[in-house]
């Protein structure tokens, strides 16, 4: 394409200005986490890790990472099982309302979320609490699990799409029966889908907090929660500081991988 | 005589509301190269899947070796399919490809490394085990197709357009092998293609399919020499017919009838013909050089047109591109005439 002097670098402007946007305030997050003023004075005046050792002494931040990582796990697990099977169910069989099905998967991520937790939260209450199950790590678990089933659904149809069943059928033919097939051929070709969904969801499921709001009982203190109970208490400051940065890593990484997963090719091809 | 290798009868497909195939009844003998041709959407490859497994037929039934398999699985039959894609596994390298199915029948390690190194062998992949499928020309994909296949030496080999990807020198050179790869086997090989010289040139007889039913059975030189429909005579070679008026007028009889274009000499209008000929008289409305021969269309007298295809034996393309607008006569051999289902 032939743009002038002028389009192009507006257009660079454009992009520049918009990343900065985006990226300028998560550095400061994590620069601000190794200043050695609590004040958070700019410019730094010097470099610390104490507020990161302070971080991880900290039972109550602890607990929560701990927690996090439990519900983490816990979504993950159950769109890994669901998504998988709603992926090759809608890409395998054709089914009446296959289309409806397909868009009732992929909702949850555009709801807003405080309108599923909403949800969640009458449903919860009114279904759950008469057997004597109160909201707890399960209702965050499943509350999540809403819509980290996206990720897993959406990685899995993508792969299944683009494998085709000729395959499968050439496994048949050479003599496997249905379990050797998805044993040898089905799940090797799917494994990197599923690792990439799998991270997706977990990544999502770490950092959410509206739906978490409202599904957690009063014992359940995710990472997210902790931050957001602790930012108004300025003695708590360097240590919330720490904590951001400390997620904003912990979901970059899982995304990373599933982008370098789903979109590497080479091995699946 | 012993069973046929394949044996269909009355075998119907319908999907929903699409008759794929329409009633196909066939033997194949053990150890032919057997050719099903006919245009796409003729129901060749759905023939191919109910033999191998993966349709069930709507009615009628496969039999393989005298048994009947039509409710059978695809991995409980003995036949092995060289798919038109390929399919070959990408996660595994060449030789994890060829070892397949001798893996998930546990046949032993050292058993089926040696068979999938010889059947690599046979197709001349040496060098190739570790390699990935992505890493292969389109060429040797076939190869590795047609080795994961004949390792485990099945009773009849199903090829769906196996060489359909392949360009045209390397199809050729294909085509000559794959023939010599079944007469060293001895497998029978059923083969699916659209191409009709590829079809005449490799197989002991061919099916020629037209919706979903076969129209003629023969070897080759029968169904191009003797086709027995119109769509035949069409599809096998250039269509030479003459029918209606014209069948009266120049050969004294009643029906269609067909003549291939290669068995007509185009002669002066006043040429001598003898009892054992017949002959038709008209104007030459097209002339094609084609290297080795020239393409006459003849319009005739008595009506419709033939073609004449003719030996550049003497001649040159300066001399018969001025035959445009000619008279002539077509002279043929009665016995190379044949009467066909219209
Ligand atoms: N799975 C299917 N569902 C619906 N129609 C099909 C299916 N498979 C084949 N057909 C139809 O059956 C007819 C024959 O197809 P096919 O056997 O593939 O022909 P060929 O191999 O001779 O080109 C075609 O009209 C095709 O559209
Ligand atoms: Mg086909």
């Amino acid at each position: 394409m032939n743009l002038s002097r002028t389009a192009r670098a507006t257009l660079w402007a454009a992009l520049a200005g918009g990343l900065a946007v985006i990226y300028v305030p998560l550095l400061v997050v994590l620069l601000n986490s190794f200043n050695a003023d609590r004040t958070f004075g700019w410019p730094p005046t010097g470099f610390t890790l104490r507020w990161w050792a302070a971080a991880w002494n900290s039972t109550g931040v602890r607990d929560a990472l701990w927690t996090s990582v439990q519900a983490g796990l816990g979504a993950t697990a159950i769109a890994l099982v669901l998504g998988t099977m709603v992926a090759f169910a809608v890409q395998r069989y054709s089914f009446f309302g296959r289309d409806a099905v397909s868009l009732l998967i992929i909702l949850p991520i555009a709801l807003p979320g405080i309108v599923t937790g909403i949800a969640l939260n009458n449903a919860f209450r009114t279904v759950l609490e008469p057997f004597g199950v109160g909201l707890g790590m399960f209702t965050v678990v499943v509350g999540h699990a809403t819509f980290c089933v996206v990720t897993v659904y959406n990685n899995v149809l993508a792969r299944l799409r683009r494998l085709g069943a000729s395959v499968e059928e050439a496994s048949a033919d050479l003599g496997a029966d249905a379990f050797t097939t998805f044993r040898l051929v089905t799940f090797p070709m799917m494994r990197s889908a599923l690792l990439a969904g799998g991270l997706l969801a977990f990544a999502l499921s770490f950092d959410e907090i509206i739906v978490t709001t409202f599904t957690a009982g009063a014992g359940v203190k995710t990472l997210p929660l902790w931050i957001f109970e602790n930012l108004f208490r300025p003695n708590q400051a360097p240590v919330v500081n720490v904590v951001a940065a400390a997620l904003i890593v912990l979901s970059v990484v899982p995304i990373y991988l599933a982008q370098r997963l789903s979109g590497g090719g080479a091995s699946a091809r | 005589m012993s069973d046929p290798a394949v044996r269909l009868c009355g075998l119907r497909k319908s999907f929903g509301g699409v008759h794929a195939v329409t009633g196909v009844d066939l033997d194949i003998a053990d150890g032919e190269f057997f050719a099903m041709l006919g245009p796409s959407g003729s129901g060749k490859t759905t023939v191919l899947r109910m033999i191998a497994g993966f349709e069930a037929p709507t009615s009628g039934t496969v039999e393989l070796g005298g048994a009947d398999v039509t409710r059978l699985a695809p991995f409980e039959r003995d036949v092995n399919t060289v798919f038109q894609d390929y399919a070959l596994f990408p996660h595994m390298d060449v030789l994890g490809n060829v070892e397949y199915g001798l893996r998930v029948k546990r046949v032993p390690r050292a058993e089926r490394r040696g068979r999938a190194l010889a059947a690599l062998a046979s197709v001349r992949l040496e060098g190739y085990e570790r390699r990935r499928p992505g890493q292969l020309s389109g060429g040797q994909r076939q190869r590795v197709a047609l080795a994961r296949a004949l390792v485990n030496r099945p009773r009849v080999l199903l090829l769906d357009e196996p060489l359909g990807a392949l360009d045209l020198k390397l199809r050729e050179e294909m085509q000559v092998e794959l023939k010599s790869i079944q007469r060293e086997v001895g497998i029978t090989f059923l083969f699916v293609t659209h191409d009709q010289e590829e079809a005449l040139t490799m197989s002991d007889r061919v099916a020629v399919f037209n919706e979903g039913r076969i129209e003629q059975v023969g070897t080759p030189a029968e169904v191009y020499e003797r086709p027995a429909t119109a769509f035949v005579a069409s599809f096998v070679g250039t269509s030479n017919l003459i029918s209606g008026e014209a069948a009266q007028a120049v050969l004294g009889k009643e029906g269609t009838f067909s003549v291939r274009p290669e068995k007509l000499r185009v002669a002066a209008l006043g040429d001598p013909v003898d009892g054992a000929e017949h002959s038709a008289t008209g104007t030459v409305s097209e002339v094609v050089y084609a290297g080795p021969a020239t393409r006459f269309v003849v319009e005739l007298d008595a009506g419709g047109r033939l073609i004449a295809l003719q030996q550049n034996l003497q001649v040159s393309s300066m001399d018969v591109t001025g035959l445009r607008g000619t008279r002539v006569r077509l002279v043929w051999q009665r016995r190379h005439e044949f009467a066909i289902v219209p």
